[in-house]
């Protein structure tokens, strides 16, 4: 069954027991060095692969742009 | 050369930088483009923001190929933060992004002036400092802000010249001067610098550093406006240091008044 989360603000369905490793995998997130945080708290790399997401969670996935 | 004067090494928070220019990575023509400016310029800190990656393209180029980690220090930026909670989140997104304590605390007002909101600024640098960040905050040009901003532990106050992108230059020299009398960490000028004797003036005050990005990034050669940058940094400090000659009302010859023909 698959769950309802957000993602960057976009309603997206994701498979139920997905971690945070396996949604940057779904994503395709591999040129971009990212930080992820999940309900406003950030799940630190080494903790990607033991968090699994939950329905209704609130996930942000920002990375390093130009700015000044 | 026999100098008489020394300068002092360019510390922040125990690291020591040769170049007092800091430059930003945004609004460049080009990727390509912005390294060349970021060499020229000879910084060896550059700012960069905290956004949602775009998801509909997670596998273009990332702006940090650009960006040689060995010889630039990342300064992640709170830019677009309007409360103290979203940019000590921001400050925990950026520390996991960048492996990194180091931040550029930037709590806006509003959208018109970019002024930042002292209020919400000294709040976020208050937790921020506790959190054990090195916080550099962008504040306005109010001695007692800055003095606030020193107290509580920030590693350098950065006082704007002018709002953010105007490229007014200097608006204020007499505040800056208050700054940099009463705060013992570095000032660092942040925003509003036009052209190279903007950046000149700030320097030929005692300011110990600049920060700028649209002077470089929006001139019509940012290449070559980046080497000027880099000049005018040099040549403001040089003659800070060198101690400028009083001004005076009237006029005082250069030549021998003595000797002249026909006399």
């Amino acid at each position: 069954m698959p769950i309802r989360v957000t993602i960057n603000a976009e309603p997206r369905e994701i498979p139920e027991g997905t971690s945070v490793e396996g949604l940057l995998h779904l994503l395709g997130v591999t040129a971009h060095r990212v930080a992820v945080e999940v309900n406003a708290a950030v799940v630190t790399r080494s903790r990607h692969a033991t968090t699994t997401l939950a329905p209704g969670d609130f996930i942000e996935v920002v990375t390093f742009v130009g700015g000044g | 050369m026999t100098m008489t004067t020394q300068d002092t090494p360019f510390v922040i928070a125990g690291r020591t930088f040769t170049s007092r220019l800091i430059v930003g990575t945004g609004k460049y023509p080009t990727l390509p483009m912005m390294k060349e400016c970021h060499e020229v310029s000879g910084a060896q800190m550059v700012t960069v923001a905290v956004r949602r990656l775009d998801l509909k393209a997670t596998g273009a180029e990332s702006m940090l190929s650009y960006i040689d980690p060995t010889r630039f220090t990342l300064l992640p930026n709170t830019a677009g933060c309007y409360t103290a909670d979203d940019a000590v989140r921001t400050c925990h997104l950026a520390e996991e992004l960048g492996l990194s304590k180091w931040v550029k605390l930037e709590v806006l007002g509003d959208e018109k002036t970019l002024y930042p909101d002292v209020e919400e600024t000294l709040k976020a640098a208050r937790i921020l400092v506790k959190e054990g960040f090195t916080v550099l905050p962008y504040t306005s040009d109010d001695v007692i802000t800055a003095r606030k901003l020193a107290d509580l532990g920030c590693a350098a106050v950065m006082p704007l010249a002018a709002p953010i992108g105007s490229g007014l230059g200097v608006r204020n020299p007499h505040n800056l001067r208050l700054i940099l009398d009463a705060v013992k960490v570095p000032v660092i000028v942040d925003a509003g610098v036009g052209t190279a004797s903007d950046a000149a003036i700030a320097m030929e005050l005692g300011c110990h550093g600049l920060l700028m990005n649209t002077a470089i990034a929006g001139a019509k050669d940012p290449v070559r406006m980046a080497r000027a940058m880099k000049l005018a940094v040099e040549a403001g400090r040089d003659a800070w240091l060198a101690g400028r000659i009083p001004m005076k009302a009237w006029a005082s010859a250069s030549s021998p008044i003595s000797g002249l023909v026909g006399q």
